[in-house]
């Protein structure tokens, strides 16, 4: 029994060094864009997932057939765990599982760090959401219907909404977040390359909720001084 | 021989003033189901309007006449909003939870622990009737001429700032939520105190243990819900402003409190229905179940304790503070310790086993998959930053379709098929019913794959229109192909149990052959007081010993 309680505790002393690795790993990596470390972080879980999901449904689909009744009238013929089975088939699984929760949890949260962490250099686009349509402002007071954003710089977005929630979707930039009418919400992200894409309202706000949408732009430095300068005449 | 005991049947007769007036549990339950299964289809019938709506972006005009607008004087948006706000509603408040803890636990409970009832007959039938009065008041939807659009969720200030009749939604919910709150009283006191001599806690069937853990959070989390909605009630109505941010309000507050109802609602389904998989498969494969005490104490048990620390994965962009997104964000994952558990007890429970494959087995093998698919897809959306891009996408629709619309349901349907005997001393198993059920499950993969695919691609849930994103065209159009033979599934499903009620194939008291009380000691169907003789537990008995 204490052999392997021994084991057990060996077991996850080892799959903690192996969060650390991979947290390790993680933080020193170079990924700056929240997009590009999301696609990077998403591959990653789906490989957890198919492992995981690959194991039980392997051991299920040969169950199912292994144990098919060979008679009308057979039997099961498990017999009840003795206590060191019990424990050993209850604390191994919850060791796995802890340790695949706390890998996940900290490349969760690597994500989460650069999501949230605003470059000192971005540039600030004022959001406010309305029913049912987008308004931006940029920081010498153009306003605008459509987002358009210089490439290589980050852009932070401050939303505000003036009617009901509605939710800022960036979906090929993978963010997104609540317009909340009485706050001020933030965002950033990083158009490293020339773009066009949508950004949609993906909070349910009435009638035309998903007819709410404009576009982002990101083009040029050049191009996007002299559309600014266009856009304040 | 046949022809007499059909004849007695006849003259046994039926009488509606009976069913009305009744307190059995098992007619209760009956009449749950019944009440649980109309609105299953009028929901689904809007799940089907969705789908067409959504087959291509723009506008279909179809969906007005889901909502028995057929004036057209709604927008398409509107309308499709209404049919949204019915399908989530009812499917979760009028089929899912009734069907789980209305009819099944009704049924099951009281016979499988050896009571004669639960404990408090009358009000139960209170329960059932309150029930079926948020049903009518749901349906009214139709009728009315501002009809309610604004989601399950009903999130403040769109639903105070609506013209739509979100006082519709506020009492449906009241009267279904104490409807829920009297059957956690009678559940509770009835498992605890009514259990036959000599059964204790660990002689329990699975399906009464989950049952338990699922009234115990009806009990706790219903009563916040009420709250909530009430609070909606008084702002839209009298102006009272808790909602508003520009009288010092918070539309945050709702959410909050909502999800501290709603997400563990999520497992007052999930539970009953891993319950009732339980119980099948270890009937089904003649087996015990692996490591019994580790999946209550474990994982029931352990679920009911983490259900309540993790409601704000639901409002992981909605502006909560970073510490609590982070912070949820692990004790949401942590879910996995005691889900495992019980999904390492119910993979267990076939090993070494003898498993006989009939219709009911069937849709519990489908589950297993199920559950794997949904659980899995759950994960992304427990870390933080991933569901920053998939909330409220199709993937987050899909993977909450895996686990409540299909592995809850097929679970459910599983048990109508595995006590059919029981309640109707008939077989359900036909023809018909095999027919249904591979329309259903090609069906529901059909359906939702392709909405994962989209949700990750960022394809908004909740649109009628998806202009800025013809490319996923096909994808919708697929799933509504799938939805179509959802359809003809439940139909053939619905006619073969009416059929197999009234002409299927008469069946011993205990066709499968189980230990569990409730196919040894009673008849099929079971009389008044359901137990001839007084039972007696002796210690090393257990319903699932087969040995």
């Amino acid at each position: 029994m204490r052999k392997r309680l021994r084991g057990v505790g060996v077991l996850m002393i080892g799959l903690f060094c192996l969060i650390e690795n991979a947290l390790a790993e993680t933080t020193k990596g170079k990924i700056q864009s929240p997009t590009d470390a999301w696609n990077h972080t998403w591959t990653e879980v789906l490989w957890d997932l198919w492992i995981i999901g690959g194991v039980f449904a392997v051991v299920a689909v040969y169950l199912l057939i292994k144990y098919r009744a060979k008679s009308p009238d057979a039997v099961g013929t498990a017999v009840p765990l003795n206590l060191d089975k019990m424990l050993a088939w209850a604390l191994v699984p919850l060791a796995l599982f802890m340790a695949d929760d706390f890998l996940l949890a900290a490349k969760g949260w690597t994500l989460w760090n650069i999501q949230r962490t605003v470059p000192e250099n971005a540039m600030e686009v004022k959001v406010t959401g309305n029913q049912w349509f987008f308004e931006y402002e940029y920081e010498n007071g153009v306003e605008s219907e459509e987002l358009v954003v210089p490439v290589g710089k980050p852009v932070v977005l401050r939303m505000t909404s003036n009617d009901v929630i509605h939710s800022f979707g960036l979906s090929d930039y993978r963010l997104k977040e609540d317009i909340i009418p009485g706050r001020i919400t933030y965002m950033w992200f990083y158009p490293d390359k020339p773009h066009k894409s949508h950004v949609l309202c993906v909070e349910f706000c009435g009638t035309n909720h998903s007819q709410m949408y404009s576009e982002v732009r990101a083009i040029p430095q050049a191009e996007f001084d002299t559309w600014l300068a266009k856009q304040a005449e | 021989m046949t022809t007499a005991t059909e004849i007695a049947d006849h003259q046994s007769g039926f009488s509606l003033r009976e069913w009305i007036f009744t307190t059995d549990h098992k007619k209760v339950g009956v009449l749950y189901l019944i009440g649980a299964m109309a609105a299953f289809v009028v929901a689904g019938l809007m799940a089907v309007g969705i789908r067409l709506e959504q087959m291509s972006p723009g506008e279909s005009g179809l969906i007005n006449y889901f909502v028995l607008d057929f004036a057209g004087a709604m927008s398409t948006g509107d309308a499709y909003n209404v049919a949204l706000y019915f399908h989530g509603a009812a499917m979760i408040l009028a089929f899912l939870i009734p069907g789980l803890t209305g009819f099944a636990a009704n049924y099951l409970v009281p016979l499988m622990i050896g009571a004669p009832d639960v404990a408090f007959p009358r009000v139960n039938a209170l329960s059932l009737w309150l029930f079926w009065g948020g049903i009518v008041l749901a349906l009214l939807t139709f009728v009315i001429p501002d009809k309610p659009d604004i989601m399950w969720t009903g999130y403040p200030p769109y639903s105070i700032t609506t013209t739509s009749n979100t006082a519709l939604y506020v009492f449906t919910v009241h009267l279904i939520g104490f409807s829920s709150i009297l059957g956690a009283v009678n559940f509770l006191t009835t498992i605890i105190y009514m259990r036959a001599p000599g059964m204790g806690w660990n002689q329990m069937n699975m399906f009464v243990w989950t049952t338990f853990a699922a009234f115990m959070i009806q009990i706790v989390f219903v009563p916040v819900l009420a709250a909530a909605v009430t609070l909606l009630l008084l702002d839209k109505y009298i102006g009272t402003g808790f909602f508003d941010a520009a009288r010092g309000g918070d539309p945050l507050l709702y959410q909050n409190l909502f999800w501290f109802y709603s997400h563990p609602a999520v497992y007052v389904i999930f539970l009953p229905a891993v319950g009732l998989l339980f119980d099948i498969i270890a009937t089904q494969a003649k087996n015990m179940v692996f490591n019994y005490k580790t999946a209550v104490y474990g994982g029931v048990i352990g679920i009911l304790a983490i259900t309540g620390e993790v409601w704000v994965h639901h409002l992981y962009i909605a502006g909560m503070p970073d510490w609590i997104r982070i912070g949820m964000m692990i004790s949401t994952l942590l879910i996995s310790l005691p889900v495992g558990l019980v999904l390492i007890s119910l993979w267990g429970t076939l090993y070494k086993g003898a498993i006989t494959y009939n219709l009911s087995m069937w849709y519990a093998v489908v589950c297993l998959f199920l559950i794997l698919v949904g659980g899995l897809t759950g994960i992304p959306l427990a870390i933080t930053s991933m569901t920053v891009h998939l909330s409220e996408t199709s993937f987050v629709h899909a993977h909450f379709h895996f686990i409540m619309g299909l592995m809850a349901t097929f679970a459910l349907f599983a048990a109508v098929y595995h006590w059919f005997p029981k309640i109707t001393g008939r077989s359900a198993d036909s023809g018909m019913a095999k027919a249904a059920f591979w329309f259903k499950v090609i069906g529901t993969q059909v359906t939702f794959w392709p909405l994962f695919i989209i949700g990750v691609r960022g394809m908004p849930r909740r649109y009628w229109d998806y202009q800025m994103f013809p490319e996923f065209e096909p994808y919708h159009q697929v799933a509504t192909f799938g939805a179509a033979l959802i359809g003809i599934g439940v139909i053939l499903m619905i006619v073969g149990w009416i059929y197999s009620a009234i002409r299927g194939p008469r069946v011993g008291s205990n066709p499968w052959g189980s230990r569990s009380l409730e196919w040894t000691h009673t008849d099929s169907p079971p009389g008044h007081g359901n137990f001839s003789k007084p039972i007696e537990i002796d210690e090393k008995w257990m319903p699932y010993n087969y040995r």
